[in-house]
């Protein structure tokens, strides 16, 4: 049985921790950008980064004041039991969100779109967000935070299939440059796309890609690995780098996931993981411990299973 | 790269020294101000909270990650500029009512702000970099002299009047000749754009935008 209150402190200190800490994975990913970059004023711009997290970590201040959106990702082991079930998951979750904001403290950026009032706790209606996946023979909970900004750098178009692979590189290329100049999307960032299912689920898919999937990590598919592989060097000789300066570091990392989707179409959104990449993962077991590591692990063999069963 | 420091409130001779490019630190007093303050002081007609050309001539697309102590002291996290394009049809009677004469933000606004409403007041435009080095602008911020609007306009949208140090680092976007470092790297940018796309074919359905007109179909 995980207890209610391990969660409210968990749902703290990962909201703490991906305020301040950026991910390993990522930071690599950047240093290694900055060995091939060769503009002077992109260089610039990596340099300033890789400063600001050494400065956010040695401060404990978060890296970027535009602390995003809190959002959880609970993936459940079928066989886990909480105390007092997945309200109390929840109600700990926004708990957490708002004591964070406060002690972190975490801009109090969640307002009510048409009255724009503020809680200043990043707690309101569906706010934050959580989103469940389940995983069987598990007796664990998964729960990891992604904190992404969200006014740029994301888009969302109906292509068909026989727009091919020239659609799909074509939207993905207006994307990163609509976005890209001037840095809006805060790039280099980890690209992410979603495709097919219903435009929905389009949309939840590319954006999980980005946030859930670690620098370095392929699609178990080896085509769609291909892809990956093939746009993140596609995104790279744009000519655009950081802030929209002339340079090749664009994209720190390319995942594409899929889903099942309507015969007559080919569903597509991009999504871009920015400089302040905000994510943290515990794992709460059933025996009360809490193990936290970098990886979200979201994409189990199970969440993208094919078959019937 | 260039890099030169500066002291808020900032003299004209100084900011006649700023090019598209370089690297900028600054030492004083500056204020945060956005939509939330614009619309109060120059759409509904409000008398500023303080004679704002007395603090500083530096206003800051910004709003901190911060919180009020329960003592009523501030604990300012980070700090990161928003994107300023939205406000620039603000800017012009801006520099008439504050006397403002440096701009910070992100990502700039057009050339065409620049000349148009920038250079005649003889004012420019840093932008931040990356974006997002929350962190070391945190660092830069010694001391929080007040709050204005802070119930009025909450947290993120309220005006901050902040003493800094060594805080930085930005990049002269708009200089007084009227020059934008954002556009001139488009410009170049965009000479490879068309060899980027070469050889791939439209999608059967278009959207706005890639029309040349709105009574166009997008089919």
């Amino acid at each position: 049985m995980i207890a209610a209150s391990t969660i409210e402190e968990v749902g703290v200190e990962l909201t703490r921790q991906a305020a301040i800490v950026i991910p390993k994975d990522y930071s690599d990913g950047i240093k290694a950008m900055l060995k091939t970059e060769e503009n002077e004023l992109s260089k610039f711009v990596l340099k300033a980064m890789v400063e600001n997290w050494e400065a956010a970590e040695a401060d404990r201040r978060a890296m970027c004041a535009d602390t995003g959106l809190p959002r959880f990702y609970v993936k459940a082991g079928n066989e886990a039991r909480i105390e007092g079930g997945f309200v109390a998951l929840e109600k700990g979750l926004r708990r957490a969100v708002a004591r964070a904001t406060t002690e972190v403290p975490l801009r109090p950026n969640r307002v009510h779109p048409l009255s724009r009032a503020d809680h200043n706790n990043n707690v309101g209606i569906r706010a934050p967000e959580i989103e469940y996946s389940f995983e069987p023979d598990a007796d664990w909970v998964d729960v990891t935070t992604v904190h992404k900004g969200g006014l740029f750098g994301t888009d969302y178009r109906m292509l068909f299939p026989g727009d091919g692979l020239d659609g799909i590189k074509k939207f993905y290329l207006d994307v990163l440059v609509q976005f890209g100049r001037r840095g809006l999307a805060c790039q280099p960032a980890i690209i992410g796309i979603g495709l097919g299912g219903s435009k929905d689920t389009a949309m939840t898919i590319g954006k999980q890609a980005s946030c859930l999937r670690v620098v370095g990590d392929r699609n178990p598919d080896p085509k769609i690995a291909a892809l990956e592989d093939e746009l993140k060097v596609l995104g790279n000789s744009i000519g655009m780098g950081p802030m929209g300066f002339v340079g090749t570091s664009m994209v720190v990392d390319c995942h594409i996931e899929v889903a099942h989707t309507h015969t007559g179409g080919m569903p597509m959104s991009v999504h871009a993981f920015c400089l302040s990449s905000r994510r943290a993962v515990a794992r709460l077991h059933a025996d009360g411990m809490v193990e936290y590591r970098n990886d979200p692990a979201w994409f189990t063999p199970y969440h993208r299973r094919e078959g019937v069963e | 790269m260039k890099e030169i420091r500066l002291r808020t409130p900032v003299q004209p001779e100084d900011l006649q020294k700023l090019e598209a490019g370089m690297v900028v630190y600054l030492h004083g007093p500056l204020y945060t101000g956005r939509e939330g303050l614009y619309r109060r002081v120059l759409d509904e007609g409000l008398k500023p909270p303080v004679d704002l050309a007395s603090i500083s001539n530096v206003n800051f697309h910004c709003s901190p990650a911060a919180a009020v102590r329960p003592d009523g002291s501030y604990d300012v996290g980070a700090v990161t500029a928003t994107a300023s394009f939205r406000f620039s049809k603000w800017m012009n009677r801006w520099f008439d009512v504050s006397g403002c004469r440096m701009v910070i933000g992100k990502g700039g606004m057009s050339e065409e702000d620049y000349r148009n409403h920038f250079v005649p007041k003889g004012a420019v435009y840093l932008t931040t970099v990356g974006y997002g080095t929350g962190a070391l602008l945190g660092r830069g911020i010694k001391r929080v002299r007040a709050v204005h609007w802070l119930e009025e306009l909450g947290i993120a949208q309220a005006m901050w009047v902040f003493e800094v140090e060594n805080f930085g680092p930005f990049l002269v976007d708009g200089d007084l000749k009227g020059n934008s470092l954002f556009e001139i790297e488009n410009r170049k940018v965009n000479a490879k754009l068309t060899d980027v796309y070469a050889g791939l074919k439209e999608p059967a359905l278009r959207r706005y935008g890639e029309t040349t007109s709105r009574k166009d179909e997008v089919i």
